[in-house]
């Protein structure tokens, strides 16, 4: 027999962008430990929906916790509480019977509401879009190994690249800032030598259209660091002011 | 000019603006608190520190219309940076929590600023631009600290700096891009370790003269 638990919910309801949106409550009955949170919404959605009413619109798709896609602020902590896990591999194990969750979609200026839990996270692929193109030869694979990169390098451009872009630094930054995810784009090219022909204009670029969009900007709260799924370091800021400097006050890219 | 203030404008460029004035008060502090310590030297020796401080001239102006500029940047780019940084998330989250990276430093920087800026006002109306022809600094200062209120002023004020330079201080190296295994830990010290001491070492000059006044 598996250990069920009974919750309540207070999930973020709105029909559109334009709509106020309001909290509604629902009762979770005998929701299985093993499920994961979005599970949980699943067997709530189907009630919902056997019972004639609208289901609770949330974002999900690979549900392994590495696309990115899904993510709601669960009793303020964006992918809930547990430390490195998206909401897809966030287990109901980690609730206990009887406890009231506040279900929230990431608040941002930059990020609009579609629909209840669903935002719109375009803005993040539009800093990705300012931040242009790498040289490299497009023609057959290389061999391996023709550029040289230390190992350790390489690592610290992994931790970068594992980004998911998923939004929950900004969700979490008290100032709604965007600067891990674009600390981690902005990273994990210009570490690499592939990235340090362009560094100069995608530095700049990036933090331009991060600033048009409407985010906060980074007063160090570490928040972000503390949510993000992927653990990515704010080491990765400081690296991103960095290469802003030296790109802006020595690079002739204006 | 055009790439500066665009450079300057940007998020990162307006906090560089906050890293550099905030890291140059840091060192205001550091020297102002040294030469409140003369106090423990006495009447004399005190008098005698802000007589040789006055005796710079030109040097004490040029100073005092850098500290004035450079609070000026440090205020107004701080409330353009709280503004924007609010209007970031115009609907708020239901519950807020945290997941430890905030400190109460990093929490309340804002307002500990503003009450900064309000002291600072004060306590340059009470002990510089006050008449000094028939009087000496060190009168003035025991005066002042013989009201039991104005010393409770000073002190929560103290508490208040101690704890926005706690975040300010590594907050500013790190904003510079100074992050880096070796010093940062260590860069995190210093700032718990220099906040303590402008708690305490300012702190505890108003308690010590009110004692002895």
């Amino acid at each position: 027999m598996t250990k069920t638990i009974n919750l309540t919910l207070k999930v973020w309801r709105q029909k559109s962008p334009k709509d106020k949106g309001h909290f509604e409550t629902y009762h979770a009955r005998n929701i299985s430990t093993d499920m994961s949170f979005l599970e949980m919404l699943d067997v709530i959605n189907e009630q919902l929906t056997l019972d004639g009413r609208e289901p609770i619109a949330f974002d999900h798709d690979c549900r392994e916790g590495i696309c990115g896609m899904c993510g709601a602020v669960v009793n303020g902590r964006p992918h809930g509480p547990e430390k490195e896990t998206t909401l897809c591999q966030l287990h109901m194990r980690h609730f206990k019977d009887g406890d009231v969750l506040a279900i929230e979609p990431w608040r941002a200026r930059a990020f609009k509401v579609v629909k209840d839990l669903v935002m719109d996270r375009t803005p993040l692929d539009e800093i990705m879009q300012a931040g242009g193109y790498i040289s490299v030869n497009a023609g057959s694979a290389p061999d391996a190994n023709t550029i040289p990169v230390p190992a350790e390098t390489a690592e610290l451009a992994m931790d970068a690249a594992q980004c998911i872009g998923c939004g929950a630094c900004v969700a979490a930054c008290p100032n709604a800032s965007a600067m891990l995810f674009v600390g981690a784009k902005v990273s994990h090219l210009a570490l690499l030598p592939q990235g340090r022909p362009e560094a100069a204009r995608r530095a700049i670029r990036m933090i331009r259209e991060m600033d048009n969009l409407g985010f906060g900007n980074c007063s160090n709260e570490t928040e972000c660091e503390a949510e993000c799924p992927k653990g990515i370091s704010i080491t990765n800021i400081a690296r991103l002011n960095r290469e802003f400097f030296k790109a802006s006050f020595f690079a002739s890219e204006k | 000019m055009n790439w500066l203030t665009k450079t300057l404008g940007s998020s990162i460029g307006k906090k560089l603006m906050m890293a550099v004035t905030g890291l140059s008060f840091c060192g205001f502090l550091a020297v102002h608190l040294a030469g409140n310590l003369t106090i423990y030297g006495g009447k004399d020796a005190f008098n005698s520190y802000a007589e040789h401080l006055h005796s710079l001239g030109p040097l004490i102006t040029a100073a005092e219309i850098v500290l004035l500029v450079f609070a000026l940047v440090h205020v107004l780019t701080g409330l353009t940076l709280f503004y924007q940084n609010l209007a970031a998330r115009p609907v708020r989250y239901r519950i807020n929590r945290s997941a430890g990276g905030r400190t109460i430093g990093s929490g309340t920087m804002p307002y500990t600023g503003i009450f900064l800026l309000i002291f600072v006002v004060l306590h340059l109306m009470n002990f510089h631009f006050v008449d000094k022809t028939d009087t000496t600094i060190y009168n003035l200062v025991s005066a002042a600290f013989s009201r039991p209120l104005l010393v409770v002023f000073y002190i929560v004020a103290m508490v208040v700096a101690a704890i926005h330079v706690s975040h300010g201080l590594w907050s500013a190296f790190q904003t510079m891009g100074a992050s880096h295994p070796k010093y940062t830990p260590f860069i995190k010290a210093l700032s718990t370790v220099f906040a303590i001491l402008v708690g305490i070492g300012f702190g505890f000059l108003p308690i010590y003269i009110s004692i002895i006044a």
